[in-house]
């Protein structure tokens, strides 16, 4: 056995493991703790399969935002009262619902098994194109230049995923600011932390979105460390949300896809085609939309975590 | 030289692996959270800063270490930052909840 | 070198998993959140070990981003937990 398949094993099992737990967890703040831990190891497995920008976004949105998300929202309805579940659901449903999961998994791992051997990929293509790209990274060159449409519109959805989250509150709650506040923290580990560690977090988002034109890295993956570290300070008492209404906040989530759909519209103008980058700016005119989706990317996962306004103000 | 180096990585690499083992040994014997706690925090990040001590020789570039050594302080700080903060919630929510 | 740093990893985060079964039966809530804390530093240990093992700078800036959002996420979760007087949330 070499170190490698222990290694894979090893990982296979935790997950398996820790997944098991979240399913048997008897609270559901233990769940998502768990889920949380699973997040941290299903890094590890993307890692092995030799996918790093994956990685980086699974344990930056998987692992960090998506957890935070769920303890946020649990946090929320045990302050309202609805956090107790009415029933469970029965045995038969039960069954039917393992049976289902089941049945998918082993379909799952058909498809993988029956992949024919090399199976098919542009890899070769991307690889032969990309000097033309000027960037060293082929996932960015494949998200931003040669798939560039679809990132734009990841870009947009997470626009219109903002604006579903802030419609699902009360219209009296409409214009208020997302998220209860909580008590200011002034000392003490928690205010160490919140005021340390952001600073930190804007050198390593900076250095992630740099070195994602010839390394793994990118503007999600950037968007997601500045939303967390502008999270902490929330958490801590130490930032306060804009309300829904500001303009400005408005305006730094649609920058990004806006500035994308110029640039589209731009390359529609001169040359010929929607997304064209113009010949000799392709790396100006990519780093350029890079960064201004990377504030629209933070500020929109920000959002979502935050949740819908609500109407009372008290922690 | 290299000689020298692979073994000083190995033997730092082998004790950190040693404090990493004692830190999960602790876990899985001391009786209660507070003590638990000791255990994971002390051990386990004793354990890393000999993994990265034992890793320096090896990196391949002076930027390369630095970020070894970053990343190891970045832990230690939220790990000594986490270690209070849990331990004032089991005291506030006690050791059955 | 390689693979025995990759044998260390390997224990490393086997080591961290054996962890995780007691933090697991733990009875309080902070064992729980001790669970995500081990899984964190095993995971940050073992892709230092694989990053220098393989020559993958990657593997540090994924370390690097990893502790940050461990920390994140235990904050989130100290913050968040809920008082003890509440029972369980789900029936059994």
């Amino acid at each position: 056995m070499t170190v490698w398949l222990a290694l894979d094993l090893l990982l296979a099992a935790g997950s398996l493991a820790l997944a098991f737990g979240v399913v048997r967890a008897r609270r559901v703040f233990t769940a998502i703790a768990l889920f949380i831990a699973h997040g941290l190891l299903l890094t590890l497995a993307w890692v092995r399969l030799d996918a790093v920008d994956v990685a980086l976004t699974e344990g930056a949105i998987g692992a960090g935002l998506s957890g935070v998300l769920l303890l946020a929202a649990r946090h929320r309805l045990a302050r309202v009262g609805a956090g107790r579940v009415a029933e469970a659901p029965g045995r038969a449903v039960t069954i039917a619902i393992g049976l289902g999961c089941a049945a998918v998994t082993a379909a799952l791992g058909y498809a993988v098994l029956a992949l024919p051997d090399p199976a098919p990929s542009l890899a070769a293509e991307v690889a032969a194109s990309l000097a033309a790209t000027e960037l060293g990274n082929p996932v960015t060159g494949v998200l931003m230049v040669f798939r560039g449409l679809d990132t734009l519109l990841e870009a947009a959805v997470l626009v219109l995923a903002v604006i579903g989250v802030w419609s699902l509150a009360p219209d009296r709650a409409w214009r208020g600011a997302p998220g209860a506040p909580w008590t200011v923290v002034e000392d003490g580990p928690l205010a160490l932390l919140a005021r340390l560690l952001p600073p930190v977090g804007i050198v390593v988002a900076v250095h992630i979105l740099w070195v994602g034109a010839d390394a793994p890295g990118g503007k999600f993956q950037a968007g997601a460390i500045l939303a967390a570290m502008g999270l902490l300070a929330w958490l801590a008492g130490l930032a306060r949300v804009p309300p829904t209404a500001s303009r400005p906040m408005r305006a730094t989530v649609a920058a990004g896809p806006a500035l994308f759909i110029a640039v589209g519209l731009a390359g529609l103008m001169f040359q010929g085609a929607f997304l064209a980058y113009p010949e000799g700016l392709v790396k100006p005119v990519i780093l350029l939309v890079e960064f201004v989706l990377t504030a629209s990317v933070a500020a929109a996962l920000a959002l979502l975590v935050l949740g819908p306004p609500s109407a009372d103000a008290r922690p | 030289m290299s000689m020298l180096a692979d073994a000083f990585t190995l033997v730092a690499v082998l004790a950190g692996i040693g404090f990493f083992a004692a830190g999960t040994a602790g876990l899985l014997r001391f009786p209660d959270t507070a003590s638990r706690l000791h255990a994971l925090t002390k051990a386990d990040h004793l354990g890393l800063g000999l993994v990265v001590l034992g890793l320096l020789p090896q990196a391949g570039s002076l930027a390369d270490s630095l970020r070894l050594l970053a990343i190891w302080a970045l832990v230690l700080f939220a790990g000594a930052a986490a270690g209070p903060m849990l331990a004032t919630l089991t005291r506030r929510t006690g050791p059955e909840a | 070198m390689t693979e025995a740093l990759i044998a260390a990893a390997a224990a490393v985060l086997g080591a961290a998993l054996l962890g995780l079964l007691r933090v697991l039966r733990g009875p309080g809530l902070a064992d729980r959140i001790m669970a995500a804390q081990l899984v964190g530093t095993g995971s940050i240990g073992a892709l230092l070990l694989a990053g220098v093992a393989t020559g993958q700078a990657a593997l540090l800036d994924m370390a690097l981003t990893l502790a940050l959002l461990a920390a994140f996420a235990i904050v989130a979760m100290v913050r968040t937990a809920p008082p003890s007087a509440e029972g369980t949330d789900k029936p059994r």
